[in-house]
């Protein structure tokens, strides 16, 4: 295979549902074209190695989103954002449209990346810091630090910090 | 008719990329998948996965909103 001499890391940062897309999609993707993947979780990013997930999207946090609502678009002023169950509004529109556009849920990518052979690191220091048990996190994954991912990048032609 | 073939319209980036992937190992060398696809984004995207991974795309074609690609498996 053409590609076998390149490969990728991916730092993962953030859990939320719409930032945790890009890594998984960037990551199964590459390994569908043949390059060998790592991806470190390290603080809001570990999480999504938890074995169940319940992803939410913040609307404060992403003052530009705009949903596509009665042949419009609409976002929220940001003082609504602070609304308790506007977030989990927010959230279930997203996942409605997720599934409604034929876009694959994060558990669905995960599963994929797992199969795919992608390599995941729990960062050690952000399991020790919001007080994660390994026990929690699906299978197969590594544990290491900042050495660890950085032996990784120095070897991969592509790194990123998502 | 192609060896293999996958039904992936409706689904969306990067979906029928990754099914392609998985559908290309059963299909023996030199031989072909045959995809068809909704996602307008999958035209530039199985290009560059052919590219990629020297697989080659004998053709697309598009009908009525449905894409097809026929892949030949050499990568």
């Amino acid at each position: 295979m053409s590609a076998e001499e390149k490969s990728m890391s991916i730092i993962v940062t953030k859990g939320s549902l719409d930032w945790a897309y890009p890594p998984f999609i960037l990551a199964t993707t590459a390994a569908a074209m043949g390059l060998p993947v790592t991806m470190f979780f390290t603080f809001y990013g570990l999480p999504l190695l938890l074995k169940k997930l319940n992803l939410q999207v913040t609307a404060a946090g992403n003052p530009a989103m705009k949903m596509p609502m009665m042949g419009m678009h609409m976002g929220l002023p940001n003082l609504l954002t602070a609304i308790p169950g506007v977030d989990a509004g927010c959230s279930l529109m997203m996942k409605n449209l997720i599934k409604k556009k034929g876009v694959a849920s994060i558990e669905e990518l995960r599963d994929m990346a797992v199969e795919a052979e992608v390599r995941m690191i729990a960062c050690q220091m952000t399991l020790d810091l919001f007080e994660y048990d390994k026990a929690d996190m699906i299978e197969g994954i590594d544990i290491g630090g900042a050495a660890t991912y950085i032996e990784v990048a120095s070897q991969s032609d592509i790194n990123l910090f998502i | 008719m192609a060896d293999h073939t996958l039904d992936a319209k409706g689904l969306n980036c990067p979906l029928p990329i990754l099914k392609a992937r998985k559908a290309l190992k059963e299909v023996p060398d030199d031989g072909t998948l045959e995809i068809l696809a909704t996602d307008p984004g999958a035209v530039a995207d199985f290009e560059a996965f052919c590219r990629q991974t020297g697989n080659e795309l004998i053709e697309h074609s598009e009908d009525d909103g449905v894409y097809r690609f026929l892949i030949k498996k050499t990568g």
